[in-house]
Order: structure tokens, then C-alpha cells, then sequence
């Protein structure tokens, strides 16, 4: 078992157990907080996949920016932030043979495409991903029409959600 | 190395942990989050495939699905602020108003 | 793998135990004297009135959710600056007309008197 596999390892069941516990956690507060730790265990996981940008935004944007606006939601809905009561609805028998039936397919799927026969390639030396995004991104045979579409979206949900939450 | 398939199977696992959030919680933001991670492990596994391809397309996918991910919980949560407004109440299993 | 992670890493080490210590040296060398008034809530002098988790005003998420979206916009922007150089003069234009699109949100924002602390 070398470095790399058991950094694999500590992240996997970090994101695991965080995941677990924010479906589990009555109070609403503390779901937030473990919701937090998964996300960082999935940046850590986006290290060691060598996508360094995409750690450094998901730290950013679902840290920085969305799990901070589902904390002031919280902190705006108060009331129900410690239910008292059952937190889960009753059809949780059928839920658990759904999820185990979805996650055996999703894995079945997955072992269809090849992956479970490759390791992953040696990179060699320092890729300049962001640089190659960013060509992606606004190349005419790529990405370009997402890109001002991502635009258009984030416009329509800035005065979507603002014209819902103003007071009137 | 580690093969990709264990990376792909966390992300099933954690695809199905969101899942089951969705499914079974009362509480409407707490199936927020639990949508987050389902989002997240739909780019946990774009993130192994553009690893074992070597092609960039799956990074590019992942901005986008953040995108509509910010996009969804803007406006998400700023509705449920508004029915606990309306309603002081934002558990899904009472808000059956449009029920036929 | 690049070893400038193992500095992150070890950050990740030592950032706990500094606030750690500052809690944790209190409990061997304060001297303990409680009294009625010393344990009361301390709140900028004043005495505390109402619970602790008060309800929030609606500004505080509006503002968040104006910085999610631009946010998000450096995000794109970043890679289209990175790679700006090797870029034709098209595909510039292109990212002009993304921060323009997302300016009329800000222009919106602004006109609406949302940016303004009520």
C-alpha cells in the first residue's frame, strides 16, 4: 500500500461518513457544517486526480459561496433548524431497497465501461490544465455556446431568486 | 496505482447516500444538500474519467454542472425562504396544497 | 504529485492545534474563581437579552447570493485569462460578452437599490 492509496483511502471514508452524517443529522446546523467536510474530502479527491482548478473552485464556489447561502437559509428558516418529531418520512423500508438496488446498478454500469481494468496513467510532469480549459471553454468547436448559456442561467437565477426572496 | 473503478464506485456511494437523502428526509434543505451530493459525486466520477482519458471534457463538464448546481440552490433556497414565510413551515410532507 | 501539497497537508496538520493550544493552556494556567457575575454572558458589557439563535435578516442571504454568482463568474473568467494569449481575437470578444451579460444582472442589483444596507 503506498502513499497514494492510503491518502485515497483517509479521504474516501472522511466523504463517506461526513455524506452519511449530513442525511442522518437532525439538527440542521450540524448538517451543514458535515456538509462542508464532504466537500472538502471530494476537493482533497480532486487532488489526487491531478485536477488541481477544479479543488481550488470546489473550495471557492461549494465552501465559499454555497454552503455559506444554505447556512443563511438555515439561519432565515429558524424555527425548524432542531425538529422535534421524526426527521424521516415513512416510506424509508422502500428508500433503503431503492438505494441499494441503484447503487448496484450504477456500479455494474460503471464496470461495463473498462474502468475496473485500467489503473489510472502516470502523468508526466506539469500538465497546464487551466490554461487548456480556458481554451476549451471559448474555442467555436467546444464549449463556447454553454459558456454564454452558463451566463444567461446565472443571470436568469441572480434575478429569479432576488425578486423571490425581497421582501414586498 | 489505484484503478479507477475504486474512485467510480466512491462515487456511486456517494451518489447513493444523496439519494437516499432526497428520498427519506422530511426536512426541504436537508434535500438541498443531500442534492449537492449527488451533484458532487456526478463530478467525482467526470473527474476519474477525464483522469483515465487523458481529455479535458469531463473538467469542462464539472463547470458547468457547478454552474447549474449555484443556479438551483439560488433560487432553490430563496423559494423555500419564501414559503417559510408564507407558511412558517418547510417540512415537504405538509406542503401538499397543490395535491389532487 | 507535486510535494507543494504535502505543505498544504501539513497546514491542514497545524492549523487545528494552534487554536487547540490557545483553548487548551487556559485549563492549566488560569486560576479558577468563579463567582456569579463572572460567569455571566459576556455581550460587549451589555446584559444578553433574547436566544442565542436569532432569526436573520433577508439581506444577509440576498448578498450571498449576489457574490454566488459572481462567484461563479470568476470561476469561468479565470481559465479564459490564463489561457488569453494563445487566444484569438474572437474568442476574447466571447469573454467580453460573458461579463457583459452578467454585468446587466449587476446593473439590475444595483437599480433595484438590493446593494443598499436597509
Amino acid at each position: 500500500m503506498t502513499g497514494m492509496d492510503s491518502l485515497f483511502l483517509i479521504f474516501a471514508v472522511i466523504t463517506l461518513i461526513s455524506a452519511f452524517l449530513v442525511v442522518t443529522t437532525k439538527n440542521l446546523f450540524h448538517a451543514a457544517l458535515w456538509l462542508i467536510m464532504t466537500l472538502f474530502g471530494v476537493a482533497a479527491i480532486y487532488v489526487l486526480l491531478n485536477a488541481f482548478y477544479l479543488a481550488v473552485i470546489q473550495v471557492i464556489v461549494y465552501i465559499g459561496a454555497i454552503a455559506i447561502l444554505m447556512i443563511f437559509a438555515i439561519m432565515l428558516t429558524q424555527r425548524v433548524m432542531n425538529p422535534s418529531g421524526r426527521i424521516f418520512n415513512k416510506n424509508w423500508i422502500i428508500a433503503a431497497l431503492l438505494g441499494a438496488f441503484m447503487f448496484i446498478g450504477l456500479v455494474i454500469i460503471s464496470m461495463q465501461t473498462g474502468a475496473s481494468k485500467t489503473t489510472l496513467p502516470q502523468i508526466s510532469g506539469q500538465l497546464d490544465t487551466v490554461s487548456e480549459l480556458g481554451q476549451a471553454l471559448v474555442s467555436p468547436n467546444a464549449y463556447v455556446i454553454p459558456f454564454e448559456v452558463a451566463s444567461v442561467l446565472l443571470l436568469a437565477a441572480l434575478i429569479g431568486a432576488i425578486f423571490v426572496s425581497r421582501k414586498r | 496505482m489505484i484503478p479507477t473503478t475504486y474512485y467510480i464506485v466512491l462515487s456511486a456511494l456517494l451518489f447513493t447516500i444523496g439519494a437516499l437523502g432526497v428520498l427519506i428526509r422530511r426536512n426541504a434543505i436537508i434535500i438541498f444538500m443531500a442534492i449537492e451530493l449527488m451533484l458532487n459525486a456526478a463530478n467525482l466520477a467526470f473527474v476519474a474519467f477525464t483522469r483515465m482519458y487523458g481529455i479535458i471534457d469531463g473538467q469542462v463538464f464539472v463547470f458547468f454542472v457547478m454552474t447549474v448546481a449555484a443556479a438551483e440552490v439560488a433560487v432553490g433556497l430563496a423559494l423555500i425562504v419564501a414559503i417559510f414565510r408564507t407558511k412558517h413551515n418547510i417540512d415537504i410532507d405538509q406542503l401538499n396544497n397543490l395535491k389532487g | 504529485m507535486d510535494n507543494n501539497w504535502l505543505y498544504i497537508g501539513l497546514f491542514f496538520l497545524v492549523a487545528p492545534l494552534i487554536p487547540a493550544l490557545a483553548i487548551l493552556a487556559p485549563l492549566f494556567l488560569a486560576p479558577k474563581k468563579p463567582n456569579k457575575i463572572k460567569s455571566q454572558i459576556y455581550e460587549c458589557g451589555i446584559e444578553t437579552y433574547g436566544e442565542t439563535w436569532i432569526q436573520f435578516k433577508v439581506q444577509y442571504y440576498i448578498f450571498a447570493l449576489i457574490f454566488l454568482v459572481f462567484d461563479i463568474e470568476t470561476v469561468f473568467l479565470y481559465p479564459w485569462a490564463v489561457a488569453y494569449n494563445s487566444l484569438p481575437l474572437f474568442a476574447v470578444f466571447e469573454g467580453v460578452l460573458f461579463i457583459i451579460i452578467l454585468l446587466a444582472g449587476l446593473v439590475y442589483v444595483w437599480r433595484k437599490g438590493d446593494l443598499e444596507w436597509v
